[in-house]
Formats: structure tokens, sequence, C-alpha cells
């Protein structure tokens, strides 16, 4: 895996944030204050409008976070900013980059946003889909699984866990004023979580689950 | 939709560039940072002040910039905190020297954002120090929310921290003083109808015609309990309730009954008069008042009500010149 992998990571995050900004601001209405898609979409946009000359993924991520520190404002910005630039530090500062080296680059992002934002699984926010993506990655790699089949199942568990946020009581951000009233809904920053876990399992290219293909370039 | 806007994307620039434009002797505007700074900059030796969240409560905090409050303000995107480089800015702008105290609400975003920004300028040898607003009752404090959030007590801070600022306190002092005005305020709100935020282009909750929302924020979120309309004696008293079983409301009092931005002030003298007589049956006075539109959300319909127990030094701050575009005495 690449540069150019993590740069069609983030190209794609951005498409798919873009397709789904009114939703994600949809579900922020619910329970927050309707500007999780439109600030998502900013960043995004601004992080894949002016790539930086990056030649390792250590630099595509940190500089991709810095943008989103800098662009996106709200929780949501410092959070992703935090995530990737965790992701990038963890990484081998070397022009490719294993699948367990992603995993474990993954495993240091959640840390930094559960750190940052003080929230813990359960708490209904971003880390109930990005934990579980997580921990999923790090098994399919233990497995021996092929990238393909080790991202499919990140996803896989990120969006379980942002639909599992849907019965519970949110505990942090801005959905917590709500108290009771904040069930029933999906939690906005899980459901973009799952977006961006999607958008690495499609900047791996096609592919089906356990083919066993080696590192895929971006499509 | 009906708004006075050209595009949702510019709503925060085109007010910004008005209010430059509107106040040039007062009020200096970066378009490009979206920073609003002291025309004549900041005042060697004292104490600066910082504030700054999303934009949407206007006047709050830009209107709030000048002579015994801010230094500068800087303005996010709607409802949206401003980043890190913003605020590194304001305080570049609002700095003389003395240090700077960042006012923050205290909201996930803010809080994080302000942090940053703080680390960075400590980095770049200024001091800074940070009072974290949280008034709100309508939140309870504990481990399942995030804390109680910051409304309308964020003036009283402003004002106040501002003026003593001005009498050439130290940091550590000013702080220590934002902090105690804090911790004396306390603010409940109520919704008749929510608002409508630009990009999203429609209300963010529905109200029925015969219901109003308890215990509101000021970011057009849902509140804690939707319950049916009622004359407005009884809504005040709900709201007046909530402040008195959480801080015992007694001896002089400051007080602001606050428009949430598209509520006619008839109806909030209306609520003041209201707010006036709970209070004397509660043995206090409203020795100070503020009412009008000072920490809106938008469009949205409603009032807060804002309570701080008074001392005799509060009481002269409060009292002191100050020069604003959105509030201008005794100068």
């Amino acid at each position: 895996m690449d540069a150019r992998f993590f740069a069609a990571w983030m190209t794609e995050t951005a498409h798919a944030v873009a397709a789904a900004r009114d939703e994600l601001t949809r579900l922020d209405a619910a329970i927050g204050d309707a500007d999780h898609g439109t600030n998502l979409d900013r960043g995004f946009t601004a992080v894949t409008e002016s790539p930086p000359a990056a030649a390792t993924p250590r630099e595509v991520l940190t500089a991709a976070g810095t943008t989103l520190i800098r662009k996106v404002g709200g929780a949501s910005g410092p959070l992703y900013g935090t995530a990737l630039r965790r992701m990038g530090a963890a990484l081998p500062d070397t022009p490719e980059v294993s699948l367990a080296d992603l995993a474990e680059a993954l495993t240091a992002g959640v840390d930094g946003v559960r750190r940052l934002g003080g929230a813990a699984e359960g708490d209904k926010t971003m880390v109930d889909a990005l934990a579980p993506a997580a921990r999923a990655l790090t098994e399919a790699v233990r497995a021996g699984a092929s990238p393909e089949a080790a991202l499919d199942a990140a996803m896989s568990a990120a969006e379980a866990g942002a639909k599992a946020t849907v019965p519970l009581r949110a505990r942090k951000g801005r959905a917590s004023y709500l108290g009771e009233r904040s069930v029933g809904h999906m939690d906005p920053g899980a459901a973009s979580t799952s977006l961006l876990l999607a958008a690495l399992r499609a900047a791996c290219g096609p592919g089906s689950p356990g083919a066993g293909s080696g590192p895929a370039g971006p499509a | 939709m009906k708004k006075l806007i050209n595009d949702a994307d510019a709503v925060v620039t085109d007010a910004l560039a008005g209010l430059a434009v509107a106040h040039p002797r007062l009020l200096g505007v970066d378009l490009a940072t979206r920073v609003v700074y002291r025309r004549q900059g900041a005042t060697p030796g004292k104490v600066g002040l910082v504030s700054g969240g999303g934009s949407g409560h206007e006047p709050l905090h830009a209107g709030f910039v000048g002579y015994g409050m801010l230094g500068a303000a800087c303005p996010g995107e709607i409802f949206t905190s401003p980043v890190p480089d913003q605020i590194i800015e304001a305080t570049n702008r609002a700095d003389g020297g003395a240090g700077v105290l960042h006012v923050v609400k205290n909201y996930t975003g803010d809080v994080l954002n302000f942090e940053m920004a703080a680390e960075l300028c400590a980095e770049d040898g200024i001091e800074v120090a940070t009072v974290l607003v949280n008034d709100d009752v309508a939140v309870k404090d504990s481990l399942y929310t995030a804390g109680r959030r910051g409304t309308g007590a964020t003036v009283f801070v402003e004002k106040i921290a501002g003026a003593l600022a001005e009498w050439g306190a130290s940091l550590g002092e000013v702080a220590r003083l934002a902090g105690q005005v804090n911790t004396r305020s306390r603010s409940f709100g109520v919704a008749l109808a929510a608002c409508t935020v630009p990009a999203a282009g429609k209300p963010t909750f529905d109200l029925g015609e015969s219901e109003i929302e308890l215990g509101i924020g000021i970011h057009g979120e849902p509140g804690r309990s939707r319950v049916p309309a009622a004359p407005m004696r009884e809504v005040v008293r709900t709201a007046m309730d909530a402040l008195h079983e959480d801080m015992p409301l007694s001896g002089e009092v400051l007080v602001m009954v606050n428009g949430m931005g598209g509520t006619p002030l008839i109806e909030l003298y209306g609520v003041f008069g209201e707010v006036a007589e709970y209070l004397a049956r509660k043995g206090a006075t409203p020795e100070r008042s503020l009412v009008g539109n000072y920490v809106t959300s938008l469009d949205m319909q409603g009032f807060s009500v804002t309570a701080c127990l008074l001392t005799d030094d509060l009481k002269r701050l409060w009292d002191a010149p100050v020069e604003t575009a959105a509030l201008r005495w005794g100068r």
C-alpha cells in the first residue's frame, strides 16, 4: 500500500461524504445541530482539492489530518484530523506499508480519538464504529486475510457499529444534552466513520473477499 | 426556506463584510482569516479577551468586540466552532503583552479547537488562560453528558472580565473573576419554534402549533422536554424554577431576558416583568438588566433567561464603560 492508495482513500471518502452530505446533516438535525454533513464535506473537499506532494502513506495521512483540523471546526474537525494524524504517525515512514501496518495505525487512530474526545465505546459516538473496525482489521490480519477481505471485515464492522448506535443513549457530544431522547437515532459521527471505512475498502479496488490477491493499488 | 441571503455558503462572509462597514471606527474585520478585532488594536500592557464560537448567535461574539469587552472574536461557520488558526490569529490581535483570556462556551467542538489553539499560542510565547462558561441548568453536569452548555452567561463574563482587564488587572485576576461570574450565573432557554440553518434549508426540529420545547441550547438543538404551550406566566415560572432550584436566587441579581432571534421585543419585556415578579417573591431584586437579542439561534422563536448573583464589585464592573457594536454605555 503506497501513497497513491492512501490518496485514493481520501478521494473515495470525499466522494462518499459529498454524496451523503444531506443524509449526515439530517441525522445530525435529529440529535445535534444539523451541520455534520456540510462540515465534513467542506473538510474532505479541501483535503482532495490541494493534495500535498506526499511520497509516503504517512505524509498523506498527516497532511490530510492537518487540513481537517484547519478547515472543519466543530468537534469533527479535531477528532477526524487527530485520527488521521495519529494513523500517519503510527505508520513506518516508507513508500510502502503493509496491511498489518495499516491495522496498527487504525488502532492508534482510535486511541487518539478516544483520548481527545474522552469517549468510550457505547457512548454513541464515532468510536462505536471506529473501534470495532480497528479490531476487525487486526483480527483479519492475524488470520492472514487478503487486503480485500480484511478491509471488507473492517467496513462491515464499522457499519454494524454505526447501526448499533441507534438504541444507545448519547453520553458525549451535543447529542448527550438530549438524554433519553437521543435513543432511536443513529449517531452521525458513527455514520460518517462507516463511510470512511467503506471508502478505505473501495480504495483497495474490486476483488471478492478471500480472493487472496496481493496488495492492490488505487482503482 | 425564505431568508435574506444570497447563498447559504456565503452567509457568514456577507455578514462579516457588513459588520466591517457598519462599524468602521470601532471594528476591523479580516475576512480571509475571519477575525474581528478592535480598530485601534490591542492596548499595550492590558490583558486581552478573545472569544469565538459558531456563527448564528449574533451579536455574540463579534458584537462584543471593543472597549470594555473583547479584544478580538473569531466566528466559525454557522453553529460550528472556529478552527485553531482563527483562534490563534484572534489571540495575536488581542495580545497586548499581558496575556490573553479565552472565553470558551462548553461545547465539545469549541473546547477542542480552543485547547489546540491555546497550546500553539503558548509555544509562540503568548500566555493564555481559559474560562469555560457552563451556565445552562437544562443539562445535568454528569458522566452521562458533555457537561453543561455555555449560553447567556457568556455575555456577563465578557462584559465583567473585560471591564476588569480595562482597569489593568493581571491575567490571573481576570481569569479568576471570569470564573466567578460563570459560577454565580445560571440560564434556561425555551423555544416556541425551531431555527432554520441556511445550509440545511428546513427547521432543525418540528414543533406543533401548540407545543413548546423546554431547556433548549443555542444551536437549534432540541431541548430537555416538549410540553403543551402555556401562558407566558407559567412558562417563565418553569424557567425560573429551574434556575432557583439550581442556585437559590437572592439579593441583587443581574438578569438578562434574551431573545433567540425571532421573538418580538414586546414579548421579551412581558417576560422580564414576570421574571421581576418571580424574583420579588424570592426576596431578590433585578438590580441590573438586559432585555433584547444578545445570544441568538438564528431565527429561533423563544427566549432564555440568565441570572447572575451580584456583588458590589461585580455591579461596579458591570456599570463600567463599554463601547461595542451591541453594548454601549458610559463612554
